[in-house]
């Protein structure tokens, strides 16, 4: 069971709301009974989390509209497969943050390391810092907004969602993508095999306004680049064989 | 070679070749020109299903010894030789308790049809036994059919959600299967239809070519912390099986065992697939008879053999299969290519429309292309339509019942009450190589070459 150490008003819940918020010390319980507790039938509300000290597996499997907010760093798989509620780390993530987002939202107010959303169906992760290498790996759906630069090998096989790129992008981005659509203000070190720069259309320059707005950003539509896929790996062809 | 000994004849070429004289190469045989030339003609390599067709040192090179003056049989019919296996007690909270030890493998939806999967999980479920999904994902058929249902968690993440792993009644991670160790999914486009494209969020119709690693996490160090991960989000309930193809089975399964699996799965290269390199398929990864004493030697040096199960699949055909994979120390068995044989892949009564596509009865290995006569490796709604799930879900059951007798035909010859008691002492070796591999003695000596 979790060790409930009190209740109180967060100064992030604003006074109307009146709520009170559920206070999880992780030096008092473990993953494993905040996990559970966050896994009960009907949870929902305000959830503090202190303590995290980069801990693994911190808030996972969340299928509630609850709010959890994570006062430090945490370490792998945090908000991992996340479902419906909020999850905010006030702090860097290890790892794997988010990875398999179906719903919902992840903000990290710090950086990622790797593997930021990783493979994510659906939902919004953002991250106000820079993430590492193979942010929004074989991402099916998810929307992913860094206010900094993003690793190497970003988006690779990417299938479907966006990624938005305030700072720079590493080397081999987009390689192998599929349908997700990259868009990058700064500049990007290199492209992987079979992404390319793709026109900006009004309806991009729409959802990159609305992705921007939901992420808190102040960036402008109009100062990025677009990037997808040339679709030239769809089908095997011998005269491909070189950028497999 | 010409002939030039006889006269020329019409009729001589109505002649088998081997009776003018005629000398094949053994380096160069016909289906090694086949392949040259169809590399040439084509540029591509040849993709293609089922395992490994070369001949490797197998289960058939050992025999039981049976009982005799020293050791006591079991009567058959009367006394009992039990068949269930508990899979998963280490960690799981809810570990799958089957009555065979015979399970289904790995298959997507996908690189199978609807029904196909579909009598797979009849079949299993009649039994008591488990089935396994593939890479993409989960279907409503397949659970709803499947008394036990084996969820794989594989590099693609094809699929993978978090209600449906929460539905499955184990999780295994994929890390490599005996076909390809080191290899990722394919799926060609033609398979790819609108529901299959649907599951795994690709464009209907392209080659789906798989990532071959996780793609958040990487080495043991980070499985354990995945694995971590996985029973949090499922609450310590379900069993979390590691698969991997054989290679380094020793390490690999220390290392999994480190990492906080339940259940080891160790398959051969011997073991299908449904579309893969050629290449790839013949010459890597190991036989399954060298890999089982590899995997049992590592669970018996952390004290964990029969703590953390062994399944073994790569070939699997027999009772005489299973009862010798577990008497070198599996927990239990998986089948993947005899249960599509079973479901009537391969079938003789298709030799005409195997013929029409190049292939023959016993020959047939195109699963990649979606064509199946059998409607078991395909998508096309008119081929599926021809394989029966309650039809073939029951041919499923009679094939693991029949594995199931034979294992148990043995198991009591040998003096034994449960099959998993069977052990390396009730067997020897047909061959030297067998011998080694299997780590027990060539028929009639005591010599295990490569024993200490």
């Amino acid at each position: 069971m979790v060790t409930l150490i009190g209740t109180e008003t967060p100064a992030y819940v604003p006074a109307a709301s009146g709520a009170t918020a559920t206070l999880v010390d992780l030096a008092e319980s473990t993953v494993r009974d905040l996990n559970q507790a966050l896994h009960e039938p009907h949870v929902q509300g305000e959830w503090t989390v202190t303590n995290s000290d980069g801990k693994h597996s911190i808030a996972v499997g969340i299928d509630a509209p609850v709010s959890v907010t994570i006062e430090g760093h945490v370490g792998y798989y945090a908000a991992g497969m996340h479902q419906k509620g909020d999850v905010i780390i006030r702090g860097n993530a290890g790892v794997g943050l988010a990875e398999n987002i179906m719903s919902g939202t992840v903000h990290v107010t710090g950086d990622a390391s790797q593997s930021a959303a990783a493979t994510g169906h659906g939902g919004l992760v953002v991250i106000d810092g820079n993430a590492g290498a193979r942010c929004g790996i074989s991402m099916k759906g998810v929307d992913i907004v860094v206010g900094g630069s993003i690793g190497h090998m970003s988006a690779f096989m990417a299938q479907a969602g966006r990624l938005v790129v305030c700072g720079d992008a590493g080397d081999a981005l987009g390689d192998s993508i599929y349908e997700a659509r990259i868009y990058v203000k700064g500049t990007v070190a290199s492209l992987g095999a079979d992404c390319v720069e793709k026109p900006m259309g009004g309806e991009h320059l729409e959802e990159l306004g609305q992705l921007l707005a939901a992420a808190g950003r102040t960036e402008q539509p109009s100062e990025f680049k677009r990037y997808g896929s040339a679709r030239n790996l769809y089908h095997f062809h011998v005269d491909n064989s070189t950028a497999y | 070679m010409t002939v030039t000994s006889l006269p020329h004849d019409a009729a001589l070429s109505a002649r088998h070749p081997g009776e003018l004289g005629l000398r094949e190469s053994a380096t160069f045989d016909r289906a090694t020109i086949a392949d040259i030339q169809r590399a040439a003609a084509t540029g591509v390599y040849d993709i293609r299903g089922w395992g490994a067709k070369r001949s490797v040192p197998h289960f058939d090179d050992l025999l039981f010894l049976g009982a005799s003056m020293s050791r006591y049989p079991l009567e058959g019919y009367r006394e009992r030789c039990d068949t269930d296996i508990v899979l998963g007690d280490r960690h799981a909270s809810k570990p799958l308790h089957l009555q065979t030890p015979v399970t289904i493998a790995g298959m997507s939806f996908g690189a199978l049809s609807a029904n196909a999967k579909e009598a797979l999980g009849r079949g299993a479920s009649e039994v008591g036994t488990s089935t396994t999904t593939g890479d993409g994902g989960m279907t409503p058929e397949e659970r709803g059919q499947s008394k036990h249902l084996v969820y794989q968690y594989l590099p693609s993440r094809y699929g993978m959600n978090p209600d449906d792993l929460r539905k499955a009644d184990a999780i295994e991670i994929v890390l490599g299967q005996g076909a390809k160790p080191g290899g990722g999914g394919m799926l060609l486009g033609q398979k790819i239809t609108e529901r299959v494209a649907g599951m795994r969020t690709l464009p209907v119709g392209i080659d789906q070519r798989s990532a071959s690693r996780h793609p958040d996490w990487t080495g043991p160090d980070d499985l354990e912390i995945k694995i971590g991960e996985l029973r949090e989000i499922t609450d310590w309930k379900k069993p979390i099986y590691v698969k991997v193809g054989a290679s380094r089975p020793y390490y690999d399964t220390a290392l999994a065992v480190k990492s906080g699996a339940d259940v080891i799965v160790v398959d051969g290269m011997q073991g299908g697939t449904a579309a893969t390199q050629q290449v790839f398929i013949e010459n890597v990864g190991i036989p399954t008879l060298a890999a089982i004493p590899q995997a049992v030697q590592a669970l018996q040096e952390l004290g964990v053999h029969r703590k953390v199960q062994l399944i073994v699949s790569g070939g699997i055909r027999t009772g005489a299969d299973v009862a010798k994979a577990m008497a070198l120390g599996a927990d239990a068995v998986a089948i993947g290519t005899a249960a599509l044989i079973a479901l009537g892949d391969n079938d003789p009564r298709y030799a005409a429309e195997y013929a029409a596509l190049g292939s023959a009865a016993g020959y047939y290995d195109d699963f990649q292309d979606g064509r199946d006569p059998a409607g078991i490796s395909t998508q096309d709604p008119e081929l599926s339509s021809r394989l029966d799930p309650v039809a073939g879900g029951r041919r499923i059951a009679n094939y693991l019942r029949v594995l199931t007798m034979e294992a148990q035909t043995i198991a009591r010859a040998c003096g034994k009450s449960h099959l998993r008691n069977l052990e390396p002492e009730d067997l020897v070796a047909l061959t030297i190589e067998a011998a080694a591999m299997a780590r027990v003695p060539l028929a009639g000596t005591s010599w295990i070459p490569g024993a200490r």
